[in-house]
């Protein structure tokens, strides 16, 4: 499968540019609009992760389609793709920063200490943060191999943030256990590649 | 301890909702104008032509709106809009409760014998759920100790155990096994015959919606939401302390007690403070949710770190 090139970066890439940032927009104009329920400030925050997590997980799901369907342009959309996601993890952590805590930091720094979820979802933005100020191309060029090293970093941040969602939800743990399952598929696809190569 | 006792109301003394609702229409532009401020008067006891008990609290009230559309009640889907949408099954007349155990009145009772013999009175309480969030709501109800005293506890009663009706045609969310159903909870038989202890009928002068459980529920204002059982089909008197549903689902997360307490974290949760629904800032909770007064002198001498 191929995209005409024109079309990939000047129609394709600008679509999903769009579409990826229609998320933000709605709870912005929810929040504006008072249209996001009784607890608008917590639906934010939690919408604002779920986005997060489904983009992080779009991510890992280029390199996979680029096999199946061999559509080589896909991988040529994970930088755009991991740096939505690291713009919703950083909007869903500012959420928390004011909206939960109201940027009390005795407060937040006693919730990294002892509640687990938020303990290992801030280790999850640690994590990410390196990865989005090494995605340029001068960095890329510049890290040469160590730069693959780095990024694969991807797999362990994604299992630390399905474990913070798992570890929120106070019963019914339906919603993480399905990103559970679509991040095991994907990890055992890699897997799969290593070892039957 | 307040020693006041309000008096008997007649239902139709009682606030109706046209009142509350312009009530609350004067309440948000006295907040705009800070007429109230002004003023320094309780604008709830300015306005309602009914008794105010003095248990109410003149905190602003939360929107009936968001009452009835942000609720926790798993037998309706575990998402907080889930009850509004789903609880439309539930069957709410006839209602039978059963009552049975350590009492001399056992028996199945129409709800209406129930509750022909009290008066149903205005409680405007603080609401603390253990998620961290809270409400002002006006409640319409009954002294649970009313109830207790009608079916002549033995000495052999200690607790006061409640049920959720049981039926997943009714109930969809019973159709899966998030929680041991039926819902259960009880109380201590001093903290059940305590005056906070309502048995709930109606908000905002009208009758429970299904989704804030229709037509009986427990209202304990000092406890965390979820000891507050809706949908009431049985009340039994025990000599042991029963297990309730969430502390069955997970005891080291919730326990008998569930006293509101800021000094006792949840595992996942602060509770040093909450979300008033509506309020942009978070405020302060109060030990024993603000009811100390009433309620601190039934744990003397008892560790809360412990009995949480």
């Amino acid at each position: 499968m191929k995209i005409a090139e024109p079309y990939f970066t000047r129609v394709f890439k600008t679509l999903l540019f769009v579409l990826l940032l229609l998320p933000a927009l709605y709870y912005g104009w929810g929040i504006w609009q008072d249209q996001l329920g009784a607890n608008p400030l917590e639906a934010v925050i939690r919408g604002l992760g779920d986005w997060a997590l489904r983009i992080l997980l779009l991510t890992l799901v280029m390199s996979p389609l680029r096999r199946m369907i061999n559509w080589a342009q896909a991988l040529r959309l994970r930088r755009m793709l991991g740096l939505y996601a690291y713009f919703y993890v950083v909007l869903h952590l500012l959420g928390y920063l004011w909206f939960d805590q109201f940027f009390d930091w005795e407060e937040i720094w006693f919730d990294i200490l002892e509640r687990p979820f938020i303990t290992i979802g801030m280790a999850a933005f640690v994590l990410l943060t390196p990865l989005a100020l090494t995605s340029t191309k001068g960095m890329i060029r510049r890290l040469g191999k160590n730069w693959k090293r780095l990024h694969s970093l991807v797999y362990l941040i994604a299992i630390l943030a399905v474990i913070h969602f798992w570890w929120m939800v106070k019963l019914d743990v339906t919603e993480p256990a399905i990103y559970s399952a679509i991040l095991a598929i994907l990890l055992s696809e890699r897997l799969y590649q290593k070892f039957s190569s | 301890m307040l020693i006041l006792k309000s008096k008997d109301i007649k239902e139709n003394e009682v606030t109706d909702f046209e009142i509350y609702q312009n009530r609350r229409k004067f309440m948000k532009t006295a907040a705009g104008v800070g007429i109230s401020a002004v003023s320094g008067l309780p604008i709830i006891q300015a306005n309602a032509k009914g008794v105010v008990s003095p248990y109410s609290t003149d905190e602003k009230l939360t929107d009936y709106e968001d009452i009835t559309s942000y609720c926790n009640f798993y037998e309706f889907g575990t998402g907080k809009s889930d009850p509004a949408r789903n609880a439309h099954t539930l069957v709410t007349s006839p209602w039978t409760v059963t009552v049975e155990g350590e009492c001399e009145k056992p028996g199945q009772y129409n709800l209406e014998d129930l509750l022909k013999p009290v008066s149903i009175e205005e409680r405007i309480y603080r609401f603390r759920c253990v998620e961290g969030w809270s409400m002002v709501i006006p409640w319409m109800g009954f002294p649970l100790a009313d109830l207790i005293k009608r079916m002549q506890p033995t000495s052999k009663a200690k607790y006061v155990y409640f049920e959720t009706l049981n039926d997943p045609e009714q109930m969809p969310g019973q159709k899966r096994a998030v929680l041991d159903w039926p819902y259960r909870e009880g109380l201590r038989m001093d903290e059940a015959m305590n005056p906070l202890t309502l048995m709930g009928t109606g908000i905002y002068g009208k009758d429970l919606l299904n989704q804030n459980g229709a037509p009986l529920r427990l209202v304990v204002p000092w406890k965390y939401g979820f000891k507050n059982i809706k949908s009431i089909v049985k009340i039994s008197f025990l000599e042991t302390q029963p297990v309730n549903t969430w502390q069955k689902a997970n005891k080291n997360e919730y326990g008998f007690f569930s006293n509101v307490n800021p000094e006792v974290s949840h595992p996942r949760w602060s509770q040093r403070k909450e979300r008033r629904i509506g309020q942009f800032r978070k405020i302060k909770t109060q030990k024993f949710n603000g009811y100390g007064e009433q309620v601190a002198s039934l744990y003397k001498g008892m560790d809360l770190k412990k009995y949480y």
